[in-house]
C-alpha cells in the first residue's frame, strides 16, 4: 500500500476507492484462511478435551485463572482502544490515532508481559511436557497433552499478538507524518481488522485452556 | 484505467523493458514473477525426476545393489516431497496463472503485486531449506510423514523439512488471495461471471482450496514438529496421543490438494480444446461449475486414504459414498470437451496432442481412482503399486501433460517466439508413449501385491519393474526435449504473431510478448467467452495481428 | 511369472468385482478414445465448411441430464457391490482360531493360542476361520496377504482384526504394507496354508511353553491384576465387584462406557483396557487402575487376553488348544 491516494500507473486499480475495496477483501481472506489456522487447533483441542477429559481438567485446574481473566480483559479494552483509532482515522484525526493507537498497542504489551510471566512461572512448575512433567497419576498423560496444547497454542496466539502489536506501531508512525486523511485510512481499517481478529482467537482459546473442566 | 499512458508511444516489451538482475529480483509485473517461478519449479523439476531415475535404477534389480535401504528410502521421500510440494502444486498456477490472470481479466496486474512477489520469494526459501533438510541429513518417511514414525523413529532430518512445507503453504496462501481477489475485483467493464475463460474459474477454484485446505496442513505440521522437538505426545501414542489423528488432519490436506493438482489442468485443457476445435466449449456452465463442485466435494472425501488405517466402519462407507461423488464432475469435464470436438475444426497442433494426452491419461488414472474408492477393492489395492500408478496417470500424465500442453499454447505470448512445431509435437508423442510404458505395468504389479516404497522385492515382479524402468528411461529423453527446443526458440525461433492460433481470450488481444502495463488500452468485453463468430468477423486469415500495439 | 493364486472364496468375489470395475473402465476408455478418434477423422481442419455454430448452450442440457445420470448410476451400482463385500471384514465369526501377530521394526512375531511362536511366518489350517489379532511394538505397520486379498494397518498400542478362512493349501507371502522405516522391504514372511490333519500335527510338533492362557493366567497374578479383579469362575468371590469389574463372563458381553457408547467386550476392548483404562458411567470402585502401558510387553498382554477369554463360560474358549 504506497501512502497518500495518488495511484502510480503500474498499480492495476482504477480508483483509490477500487484499490482499498480490494485490499480489504484481501485481508477478510487471509483472516479466513488463519481462522483455518486455528481452527485446526482448537477441533484437536475438542477432540481431547473429551476423549482424555480426567487429564485434561487436570491440566485446566492448573492453569492461572487469574492471569488469564486478566489477559482477556485486557485484550478485549485494547480492541476497544483500537476501535478509536478507526473512527478518528475516518475523520483524518491524525493525532488521535496515534494517541489510540499507542494505547491499544501498549496494552497489547502488558498482556504479552503477563502471559510470559505466566509462562515463567509454568516452567519453575515443570509443567512445560517432558520427562520432568510436574503431574503424576493416572491422568498424567492427559495433563501433559493438554500443556502441549497450551503452549503450542498459546505461542502461536502470542506470535500474532507480536505481529498484530508491529502493525499498529507501523500506523503510528504513518499517522505521526500525517498520512491518512478522511479520503484516505484503510490502512487503519486492515489493521484493525486483524486485531480484533487476535483479540477473537484468545477469546475462544481463555475457555478451551483455562474454563472447560475446571469445576 | 486512468489514462496516464499516452497510447501513441510504442510500449516496450514486459521482457526488455528493464535487463538487469535487480529489477527482475524486485519486480512487480506478474509476467516477470511467472518467470522467476517458471525458472525455479523448472530446477525444482529436475531435482524430483533425479529421484525418479534413482529410484526406476534400483527397482531394475530385485536384491536392490545399487542404492542402499537408507538411500532408497530418501529418494522416494525427495521425489515425492519435491514433486508435489515444490513442482505439481505450484505448477500451473504460479506460472501460466501468474502470467495470464491479470491478461485474461483485462487488468493491468494482480490486486496485490507486492504480495505476489513476496510469495516467489516464501517459495524459493522454503524450497532451500526442503533441499537443505534433504540434503544434510536426508528423511526417510514419505510425503506423508505418518507419526510415530517421523516424530519418535527416524533419524532424519523432520524439522527443515516440516518447516518448509510450512512456509511453502504461506507461499500458496498468499497466491490464492491475490487470484481469488483479482478475479472478484479486477474483471475488464462487461466481462462478468460467465464470460470469464474456463480457465480462470479453475483458478478460482483451486485458489479457494489454496486459502482453505493449506493452513490445516499448517497446523498439523507445527504440531508434528512440536512433538519432534520436545517429544510430547500429539500423535504418538506411547506418549499418550493419537496415531490417526495426524493422518485425518494430513489428509483433510492433501486430499483437497489433490484437486490443487489437477484443476488448474483441467483449465487449461478447456482452453485448448476449444481455440484447436475452433468452437465454444459444450456446457461451458457445466464445465465452469463442476470445477467449483470439484473443490468442494473435495473437502469430504479424504478418509478414504485410510479404509485400512483403522478408522470405524461408518466413516469408511461415507467416505467411499463421497469419493463416488466427487468423480461425477470430473466425468462431466470428459463428456463436455468430447462435446466440444465434435462438430469443431480440429487442429492437431502441439498444444492440443498434450490436451488430448491428458483427456486419455487423466481417464485412466480417475477410473483407477474408482477402484480405490471401492471399499473391498482398495483393501487389496491399497499402499501398492497399483496406487502408485493411478496417482502418477493423473499427476504425471494428466497435469504434467496439461502444463506442457499450456506451456506450448502460450509460450508464443510470454516470449513472442515460436517454437518448433515438429518437434513439438514429437517430443508430446513420445511423453505419451514413454508415460504408458512406465506406469501401465505398475497396475499390474500392484495386483499381484508388489507393495510401494521396496527398495526391495522379490523375483518374480522383475520382468514388469525392467519395463517400467525403460519406460522411465524415454519419458527422461521426452522430457529433455522441449526444455532443448525451447531455449532454442528464445533466441532462434520465429517471431510470433499477437493471435497465432486464432483464440479467443482478451490475452490474443494485446502484443506478444505484452508491454509491461499489458493493454494500451483497457480492453472492453462484449460477447461471452469462446465467441469465434466474433473473433473471425473482426480478424482476417490467421495470422493477422488482432488489435493492441506491436513492440 | 504367474498369475496371482486366490486362496479364499473371499479373494475369488473381489476378483470379480475387480474384473467387473476393469470391465467398465475398458468399456469407457473405448468411449473416451473412440470418440477422440472419431472427431478427429471427421472433424479435421478443412474437412468441415462451415463454422456456423451459434450458442449450443441451450441444446447442451439434455446431453448433460444424460451422462450425469448414468455415471451417478453406474457408481452407485459399484458402491453398493464394494462395500458390501468390505462390511464383512468387520464381523469375524466367533469360533475362529485367533493368533495373535505383533510388528515391530522388522519383523513379525506370531503366537497361538497354544503357546507356540514364530517369526516371520504363519501357519493356518484350511477350511477355518482363523482371526489375525495385529498391534505393533513401535511404528505402524500394515499387514498384508496378497492371496487372500485383505490387509490391515497395525497400530501401536492397540488391537486390530483380520480374519479368514483359505481354502487351498500352499505356501504364500506376506507383506509388510505401511511404510515403518529402514528395512520396511524386509518385513516379509511367507503364510502356510496347511490341511487340518497337518495343522494338527504342525502344532504337536512345534515346541510350545504352556499354553498362552495359562502363561496369561500366571501373569494376572504376577502383575496384580487378581489383587481386585475377580477372576475364578466358581469360587463364591466371582461375582465380587467392590475394587473392580469381574472379569467372569466380560469377554464376548457389552459394555457401556462413560460417553454413553456401548461397545462389545472383544479381544482389543481387552487390551486397550489394560493399557488404558475405561471410563465407566457412576463407576464407584474403590481402587482406580494404573496404566499397564508399557509395563507389559504385547507378548504379555497378548497372553493375558486369551486368558481373560477363558473366563467367558457361554463362548467357547478360542479354539486350537
Ligand atoms: C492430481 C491428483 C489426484 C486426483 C485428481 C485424484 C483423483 C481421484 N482419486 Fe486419487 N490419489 C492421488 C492423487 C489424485 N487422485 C494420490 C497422490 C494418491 C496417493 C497418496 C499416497 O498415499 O501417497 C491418491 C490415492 C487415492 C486413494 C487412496 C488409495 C489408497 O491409498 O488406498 C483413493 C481411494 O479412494 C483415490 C481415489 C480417487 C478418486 C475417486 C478420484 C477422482 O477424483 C477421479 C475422478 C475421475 C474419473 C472417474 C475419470 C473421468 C470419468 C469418466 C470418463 C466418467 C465415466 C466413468 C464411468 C461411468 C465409470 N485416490
Ligand atoms: C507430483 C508429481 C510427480 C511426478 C511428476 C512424478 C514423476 C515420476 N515418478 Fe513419482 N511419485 C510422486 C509424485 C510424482 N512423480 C509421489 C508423490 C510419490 C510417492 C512418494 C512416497 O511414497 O512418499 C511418487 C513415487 C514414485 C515411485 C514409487 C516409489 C516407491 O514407492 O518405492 C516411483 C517408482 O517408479 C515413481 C516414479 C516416477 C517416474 C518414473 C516419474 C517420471 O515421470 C519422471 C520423469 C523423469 C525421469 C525419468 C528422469 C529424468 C532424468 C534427469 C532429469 C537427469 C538424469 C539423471 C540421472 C541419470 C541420475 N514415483
Ligand atoms: Cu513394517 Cu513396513
Ligand atoms: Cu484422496
Amino acid at each position: 500500500m504506497s501512502d497518500g491516494s495518488a495511484l502510480d500507473h503500474h498499480s492495476p486499480y482504477e480508483t483509490p476507492l477500487h484499490r482499498d475495496e480490494t485490499a480489504i477483501a484481501g485481508m477478510w481472506l487471509f483472516l479466513a484462511s488463519e481462522a483455518l489456522l486455528f481452527g485446526g487447533l482448537f477441533l484437536i483441542c475438542l477432540i481431547y478435551s473429551h476423549t482424555r477429559a480426567g487429564g485434561w481438567a487436570e491440566g485446566v485446574r492448573h492453569t492461572n485463572l487469574a492471569i488469564g481473566a486478566a489477559n482477556t480483559l485486557i485484550l478485549i479494552t485494547s480492541s476497544a482502544v483500537y476501535t478509536m483509532a478507526v473512527e478518528a482515522g475516518k475523520r483524518g484525526d491524525n493525532r488521535r490515532v496515534v494517541r489510540a493507537g499507542f494505547g491499544a498497542a501498549a496494552l497489547g504489551l502488558t498482556f504479552l508481559a503477563l502471559k510470559g510471566g505466566e509462562w515463567g512461572q509454568e516452567f519453575r512448575e515443570n509443567l512445560f511436557p517432558g520427562p520432568h512433567f510436574a503431574l503424576h497419576g493416572p491422568d498424567a498423560g492427559g495433563a501433559q497433552l493438554f500443556y502441549s496444547f497450551y503452549f503450542l497454542a498459546t505461542f502461536l496466539h502470542g506470535m500474532h499478538m507480536v505481529v498484530g502489536i508491529g502493525l499498529i506501531l507501523w500506523i503510528c508512525r504513518k499517522a505521526r507524518h500525517r498520512a491518512f486523511s478522511a479520503a484516505w485510512n484503510t490502512p487503519v481499517d486492515i489493521v484493525g481488522l486483524y486485531w480484533s481478529f487476535v483479540d477473537l482467537v484468545w477469546m475462544l482459546l481463555f475457555p478451551l485452556l483455562y474454563l472447560i473442566g475446571r469445576a | 484505467m486512468s489514462g496516464t499512458l499516452d497510447p501513441t508511444a510504442p510500449q516496450r516489451s514486459y521482457l526488455w523493458q528493464d535487463g538487469t538482475l535487480r529489477s527482475w529480483l524486485l519486480t512487480r509485473d506478474h509476467k516477470r514473477i511467472a518467470l522467476l517461478y517458471l525458472g525455479s519449479i523448472t530446477a525444482f523439476f529436475a531435482l524430483g525426476s533425479v529421484g525418479a531415475a534413482l529410484v526406476r535404477l534400483q527397482l531394475l534389480e530385485p536384491g536392490g545393489t545399487i542404492l542402499s535401504d537408507a538411500t532408497y528410502n530418501r529418494m522416494f521421500t525427495m521425489h515425492g516431497v519435491v514433486m508435489v510440494w515444490l513442482f505439481l502444486v505450484p505448477s500451473i498456477p504460479v506460472t501460466l496463472g501468474n502470467f495470464l490472470v491479470p491478461l485474461m481479466l483485462g487488468a493491468r496486474d494482480l490486486a496485490f503485486p507486492r504480495l505476489n512477489l513476496l510469495s516467489w520469494y516464501l517459495f524459493v526459501a522454503s524450497g532451500l531449506l526442503v533441499v537443505y533438510g534433504l540434503f544434510r541429513g536426508g528423511l526417510e518417511t514419505g510425503w506423508t510423514f505418518y507419526t510415530p514414525l517421523s516424530s519418535e523413529y527416524t533419524e532424519g532430518r523432520v524439522l527443515p523439512v516440516v518447516l518448509g512445507v510450512f512456509l511453502n503453504g504461506f507461499s500458496s496462501i498468499a497466491t490464492g488471495v491475490n487470484f481469488i481477489v483479482s478475479i472478484h475485483q479486477l474483471r475488464a467493464p462487461g466481462m462478468g461471471w460467465y464470460r470469464l475463460p474456463l480457465m480462470l474459474w479453475a483458478l478460482y477454484a483451486t485458489s479457494v482450496i489454496f486459502v482453505l485446505a493449506t493452513p490445516v496442513l499448517g497446523i498439523t505440521l507445527l504440531l508434528l514438529a512440536f512433538e519432534h522437538l520436545f517429544r510430547v505426545g500429539v500423535f504418538d501414542p506411547s506418549l499418550g496421543g493419537d496415531p490417526l489423528l495426524f493422518q485425518q488432519l494430513f489428509w483433510f490436506y492433501s486430499h483437497p490438494a489433490v484437486y490443487i493438482m489437477i484443476l488448474p489442468g483441467m483449465g487449461v485443457v478447456s482452453e485448448i480444446v476449444s481455440t484447436f476445435c475452433h468452437k465454444p466449449v459444450f456446457g461451458y456452465r457445466f464445465v465452469a461449475w463442476s470445477s467449483v463442485s470439484i473443490a468442494a466435494i473435495g473437502f469430504v472425501v479424504w478418509g478414504h486414504h485410510m479404509f485400512v488405517a483403522g478408522t470405524s466402519l461408518y466413516s469408511a462407507i461415507v467416505f467411499s459414498m463421497f469419493s463416488f461423488f466427487v468423480s461425477v464432475p470430473s466425468a462431466i469435464k470428459v463428456f463436455n470437451w468430447l462435446g466440444t470436438m465434435h462438430g469443431g475444426s480440429i487442429r492437431l497442433d502441439a498444444p492440443m496432442l498434450y490436451a488430448m494426452g491428458f483427456i486419455g491419461l487423466f481417464t485412466v488414472g480417475g477410473l483407477t481412482g474408482l477402484f480405490l474408492a471401492s471399499l473391498a477393492a482398495d483393501v487389496h489395492l491399497t499402499q501398492t503399486y497399483f496406487v502408485v500408478a493411478h496417482f502418477h496417470y493423473i499427476m504425471v500424465g494428466g497435469m504434467v501433460s496439461a502444463y506442457f500442453g499450456g506451456l506450448h499454447y502460450w509460450w508464443p505470448k510470454i516470449t513472442g517466439r515460436m517454437y518448433p512445431e515438429t518437434w513439438g509435437r514429437l517430443a508430446a508423442g513420445l511423453i505419451f508413449f514413454g508415460f504408458n510404458l512406465t506406469f501401465l505395468p505398475q497396475f499390474i504389479l500392484g495386483f499381484e501385491g508388489m507393495p510401494r516404497r521396496y527398495a526391495t522385492y522379490p523375483a518374480q515382479f522383475q520382468v514388469l519393474n525392467v519395463l517400467s524402468s525403460a519406460g522411465a528411461g524415454i519419458l527422461a529423453v521426452a522430457y529433455a526435449l522441449p526444455l532443448v527446443y525451447f531455449t532454442w526458440s528464445l533466441f532462434r525461433g520465429a517471431r510470433a504473431p499477437d493471435n497465432p492460433w486464432r483464440a479467443t481470450g482478451l490475452e490474443w488481444r494485446t502484443a506478444s510478448p505484452p508491454p509491461v502495463e499489458n493493454f494500451a488500452e483497457t480492453p472492453v468485453v462484449t460477447t461471452y467467452a469462446y465467441d469465434y463468430a466474433e473473433l473471425d468477423g473482426r480478424a482476417g486469415p490467421p495470422g493477422t495481428a488482432v488489435g493492441g500495439p506491436h513492440v | 511369472m504367474t498369475w496371482l493364486p486366490e486362496a479364499s472364496a473371499h479373494a475369488m468375489r473381489i476378483d470379480l468385482l475387480l474384473a467387473g470395475l476393469v470391465v467398465i473402465s475398458l468399456a469407457v476408455l473405448g468411449l473416451v478414445f473412440g470418440l477422440m478418434l472419431l472427431n478427429i477423422l471427421r472433424f479435421r481442419a478443412g474437412r468441415t465448411t462451415a463454422i456456423a455454430r451459434a450458442i449450443a448452450a441451450h441444446k447442451s442440457w439434455r446431453f448433460e441430464i444424460v451422462w450425469t445420470a448414468v455415471t451417478l448410476a453406474i457408481f452407485f451400482a459399484l458402491f453398493l457391490w464394494a462395500t458390501q463385500l468390505y462390511v464383512v471384514g468387520f464381523r469375524p465369526p466367533a469360533g475362529a482360531i485367533q493368533v495373535y501377530v505383533t510388528g515391530k521394526q522388522w519383523m513379525w512375531k506370531v503366537q497361538y493360542p497354544g503357546g507356540q511362536r514364530e517369526i516371520n511366518a504363519l501357519h493356518v489350517p484350511a477350511g477355518r476361520p482363523v482371526q489375525l489379532l495385529l498391534t505393533s511394538e513401535d511404528v505402524i505397520h500394515d499387514f498384508s496377504i496378497p492371496v487372500l486379498r485383505i490387509k490391515h494397518d497395525v497400530l501401536p498400542g492397540r488391537y486390530q482384526s483380520l480374519w479368514f478362512t483359505a481354502d487351498r493349501t500352499g505356501s504364500f507371502r506376506f507383506y509388510c504394507t505401511q511404510f515403518c522405516g529402514l528395512a520396511h522391504s524386509r518385513m516379509t514372511g511367507t503364510l502356510t496354508i496347511l490341511s487340518a490333519a497337518d495343522y494338527a500335527g504342525w502344532l504337536n510338533s512345534t515346541p510350545a511353553s504352556g499354553s498362552l492362557a495359562a502363561t496369561g493366567e500366571a501373569l494376572f497374578i504376577r502383575s496384580g491384576c487378581s489383587g481386585c479383579h475377580a477372576s475364578s469362575r466358581y469360587a463364591p468371590d466371582a461375582a465380587d465387584t467392590s475394587r473392580a469389574p469381574s472379569m467372569v463372563g466380560l469377554y464376548g458381553s457389552r459394555v457401556v462406557l462413560a460417553d454413553g457408547r456401548a461397545v462389545v467386550a472383544d479381544a482389543a476392548f481387552l487390551h486397550d483396557s489394560i493399557v488404558d483404562a475405561p471410563r465407566r458411567p457412576g463407576a464407584s470402585f474403590a481402587t482406580e487402575m494404573p496404566s499397564f502401558r508399557g509395563v507389559l510387553s504385547e507378548d504379555e498382554l497378548a497372553a493375558l487376553v486369551a486368558y481373560l477369554q477363558t473366563l467367558s463360560p457361554t463362548l467357547p474358549p478360542s479354539a486350537g488348544n
